[in-house]
């Protein structure tokens, strides 16, 4: 790995952080490349924000290393650590303007105020903000306040720029337009960006990569699409979209295909997840990779349990002979044949639909 | 149409608030008007005039309620700094410095001031100096001040730092500031409502005392409140009353200061996202 | 009370590590300028006196025994239970607890109303109710004692208008020193008994409506019980300092109203000079107040708990 060390912006080596008995962290790695817009994505509690908080240096790790180009950072308080942040609530200074909050970092480095006030006014150009620079935070809407907190963190031009879910404080249709405008951003600045949030649709739609995180806990990284298609496990196939968690067992893993025993006693073979092993297991097959067809051509047999109608798509639930229930997610087009409760019926999916996952 | 009975309303409970403001404000209204009574005797009513505001500036003792309001005036402002400083510095400890031994234990201590009751804490105080063989004096007053004005600088200033979230901190030093630059340039402006209101009651309440003054002043001082106490002791005389009224507006004045201050924290606590 | 609890959420750890140096001042301060004297005193209470003031370092229970025994004139007779300081103290409970009660009945239905005000007039109620309190207690007490004097303004204007025949005599009695007492601390009463209506919810009372109860019947069997804690808290604010009370017994209550407060000062600033037994006095008075604080701690400990 020695030649990518000059690659990576944040380096979280085996960082364990406890609080008394309780294990915020436990044992996280990750790598964090340059210029690259990484997101931690976990439930609420998860850990992802103390992940963020012992990056900017207002939590102190239990056990292991940061490294911010190299360099052991875990001994620096937060400001001697070269990262911004971009709070919650913005955490805007109510007692001061615009401007003012956004060269707060600027004259602590050490600038000449007219030097501030210039890089400050740059700042407020790219965030679209120039005519707000007098107005006091309170003055501004949500948006504009959290436009003011990104620009007050770029400002002093950080090697990494930590968010902490700066868009959960905004109205729908403003996240939207933000996301779009922080892609953005970060890409003309092309400064690494650590993004927290437990909005999945943000985090796929945004990030270069994500970290999945539950219960303290690494689940896997990996881009949206190795995410969402390539699911390491329950935790993150069942946390991104929807998915069916089929019981299977499985007789032997080879080169990464899987061959296991579907109910119903059907063979099947799939990719396995790496570290995935044979015995009793799980596959996950995403509704909308799943077909109907007629009772006797299908991998899966069961009766239709419930139908709900949702516009565009139907989501129809079949029960299994084992009792296990299976969602189909089929389109609403023309030549779709809807079926009825209590209609036996087949279930059919590829081999690349499927994943064994590691239980 | 029938009203819908409104459950919060009891009947009475007006009539009793009014007398309740009317039992409060009277005996200070009465007084204030008798101030101006041009009659030598206290009990008639002889015109309105400002003979008796004039005494108290240029009349026999004009000059022994001018030293007492100059003690006092002194020893209030220096007594509410540095219990004003104290109880920053405590409130700071308590509600920023996360857990540490005896933390607890500083709760029980800062309020121990206002459990003591106050002649007790004279008793004390006069006993400690005595025993220690402290020339009591305007000194010993201070001291006693500073002590019981700390509980009174503290509750607002800690309620303020309470009403703070420490992400502002936070953000100054993810900003580069170091946490003495976080304290003076964030948190210290910020509190300054709370500061305010809790030196100006902590001023009043040393402006008011009388009982540990009287235990502490040694002989020959007198703050306002003792010289006033000593003047009743032969009856109550006009010019007392153009004494106390005065007194009166200083407090009002010190009140209505601190409930503004108050006031304009919250204004600026509460955080509209208005749409622009 | 605000900023009082240790509780509450996690605590901001900005400046953490500097707790112990930034609290320091305040302990060293109230450590050496009240508990130090509080310690002292207790000691004084045990010494034996000096005429004129001040002690002689001999310790005796002499303090004590001259509160609670009667020796007689030579302190060579049987002793017996001396009634004087016994009943001086009973008499304070006893004029605490009515100005208590009074501050209560009027309290209460004061703290209600301005409680169920919208939020903007509330505000203004309770500065109403508040500046009072920040008037100088001495001039408090000396415009009260001026209001209700024989030859006082409110007689004058009862006799005036023909309401009664001669002036009603309220100065120097119990009745006197009540008063001065609940216009010393009603505020104490108003303050934490409005807290508490202010979290009521008033959805309980709709309940309780809807349940076929009368207006009284909420009231008593509803209303008071929700609110008890904050009614207690206003009763302890005002009868503790009301025991402890030396203006409005000396200046409205004359000779005959002899509160604790008068007793012990009697002993330092007076012509008794006793000053162990004024400590012992102290002491005494002290322990009740610890005594009233300790047992309203614990049983808001067991019904947070």
């Amino acid at each position: 790995m020695a030649e990518d060390q000059g690659d990576i912006a944040v380096d979280i080596d085996h960082v364990t952080k406890r609080y008394g008995d309780f294990t915020a962290l436990a044992d996280v790695s990750l790598a964090i490349r340059s210029n690259e817009f990484f997101t931690l994505l976990g439930p609420s509690g998860c850990g992802k924000t103390t992940l963020l908080r012992c990056i900017a240096g207002f939590e102190d790790i239990t056990l292991g290393a940061i490294r911010l180009y190299g360099d052991n950072i875990v001994d620096l308080p937060p400001n001697k650590r070269p990262v911004n942040t971009v709070f919650q609530q913005y955490a805007l200074f109510p007692h001061m303007d615009v401007t003012r909050n956004v060269m707060f970092g600027l004259l602590r480095l050490g600038q000449s105020e007219a030097a501030a006030r210039k890089r400050a006014g740059e700042v407020l150009d790219l965030v679209q903000l120039t005519q707000f620079a007098d107005r006091l935070p309170a003055q501004l809407s949500g948006g504009q306040q959290q436009r003011v907190a990104l620009a007050r963190a770029l400002a002093p031009n950080p090697k990494v720029l930590l968010l902490d879910e700066p868009l959960s404080a905004l109205d729908l249709k403003l996240r939207q337009a933000v996301r779009l405008e922080l892609q953005q951003i970060q890409q003309e600045t092309g400064i690494t960006f650590i993004f927290v949030t437990h909005d999945q649709e943000e985090a796929l739609t945004m990030s270069d990569r994500i970290a999945v995180i539950s219960d303290g806990r690494l689940q896997q990284i990996g881009t949206a699409r190795d995410i969402y298609e390539e699911p390491d496990n329950k935790f993150v196939a069942d946390f991104i979209g929807e998915t069916n968690l089929i019981d299977v067992t499985v007789a032997g893993i080879d080169n990464g295909q899987a061959t296991c025993t579907l109910p119903g006693g059907n063979h099947f073979t799939c990719p396995a997840a790496q570290g995935a092993h044979s015995g009793r297991g799980h596959l996950s097959v995403r509704p909308e990779r799943v077909s109907l067809s007629d009772p006797a051509q299908g991998l899966l047999t069961g009766t239709v349990s419930r139908l709900i109608y949702l516009g565009t798509d139907m989501h129809v639930d079949i029960t299994l002979t084992d009792g296990e229930v299976v969602t189909a997610r089929v389109q609403n087009s023309a030549g779709t044949r809807i079926p009825a409760m209590g209609e036996t019926i087949g279930l059919n999916f590829e081999a690349g639909a499927a994943r064994l996952l590691i239980d | 149409m029938a009203r819908k009975p409104d459950l919060r309303r009891f009947p009475g409970f007006l009539a009793v608030t009014l007398l309740c403001l009317f039992l409060l404000y009277a005996p200070l209204v009465i007084v204030a008007i008798y101030s101006f009574n041009d009659s030598p005797s206290i009990t008639l009513w002889g015109g309105v005039s400002l003979r008796w505001y004039e005494d108290v500036f240029w009349g026999l003792e004009a000059d022994k309620f001018k030293r007492a309001a100059i003690n006092s005036l002194t020893i209030a402002a220096a007594a509410a700094t540095t219990a004003t400083v104290i109880a920053t510095m405590a409130a700071t400890a308590m509600l920023r410095a996360g857990q540490f031994r005896g933390r607890s234990f500083s709760f029980g201590l800062i309020s121990l001031p206002l459990m003591v009751p106050e002649i007790v804490t004279a008793v004390a105080t006069l006993i400690f100096f005595s025993a220690i063989g402290f020339q009591t004096g305007i000194l010993s007053i201070l001291i006693a001040h500073i002590v019981f004005c700390i509980p009174f600088a503290y509750l607002p200033i800690a309620a303020r730092m309470e009403g703070i979230e420490d992400v502002y901190e936070q953000a100054a030093q993810d900003l580069y500031a170091t946490k003495w630059q976080a304290f003076r340039l964030i948190l210290l402006p910020l509190m300054t409502p709370g500061i305010v209101s809790g030196f100006l009651l902590a001023f009043i309440i040393s402006l008011d005392d009388f009982i540990i003054t009287n235990f502490v002043k040694g002989a020959g001082v007198e703050t306002l409140p003792t010289a006033i106490f000593g003047a009743v002791k032969q009856g109550i005389k006009p010019n007392i009353m153009a004494i106390s009224t005065l007194l009166l507006m200083v407090s009002i004045t010190f009140v209505t200061l601190s409930y503004f201050a108050g006031r304009m924290g919250q204004n600026r606590k509460s955080n509209p996202t208005g749409e622009t | 009370m605000a900023g009082l609890g240790p509780t509450g959420g996690r605590a901001a750890r900005t400046y953490a590590g500097r707790g112990p140096l930034l609290i320091l001042p305040a302990w060293v301060i109230i450590g050496i300028f009240l508990v130090l004297p509080i310690l002292i005193m207790a000691t004084y209470s045990f010494l034996t006196k000096e005429f004129r003031g001040g002690v002689i370092w001999e310790p005796t229970l002499a303090a004590y025994d001259q509160f609670f025994f009667d020796r007689g004139l030579f302190g060579d007779e049987q002793p017996k239970i001396e009634w004087t300081y016994i009943l001086i103290f009973w008499r304070s409970i006893w004029q605490a607890g009515l100005a208590t009660l009074l501050c209560l009945l009027i309290g209460f239905p004061t703290a209600w109303f301005i409680a169920t005000r919208p939020a903007h007039s509330r505000t203004v109620w309770l500065f109403l109710i508040t500046v009072p309190y920040w008037v100088n207690l001495l001039i408090r007490t000396i415009s009260m004692k001026f209001l209700i004097r024989d030859n006082g303004p409110m007689n004058q204007w009862l006799l005036n208008a023909g309401l009664i025949d001669e002036p009603i005599h309220i100065i120097n009695t119990n009745l006197a020193v009540q008063l001065g007492l609940f216009y010393s601390y009603l505020p104490f009463m108003v303050l934490p008994i409005y807290a508490a209506v202010e979290r009521y919810n008033f959805a309980l009372s709709e309940a309780a409506a809807d349940l076929y109860a009368s207006r009284w019947v909420t009231l008593t069997q509803v209303i008071i019980p929700v609110v008890k804690p904050g009614i207690i808290a206003g009763c302890i604010l005002v009868f503790v300092p009301s025991l402890g009370a030396f203006l409005a017994p000396d200046l409205l209550g004359g000779a005959k109203n002899f509160m604790i407060g008068s007793l012990i000062e009697e002993q330092f600033k007076g012509a008794a000079g006793n000053w162990p037994f004024g400590a012992a006095a102290a002491m005494i008075l002290l322990s009740m107040v610890l005594i009233v604080l300790i047992v309203y701690a614990r049983n808001q400990d067991r019904e947070s708990a």
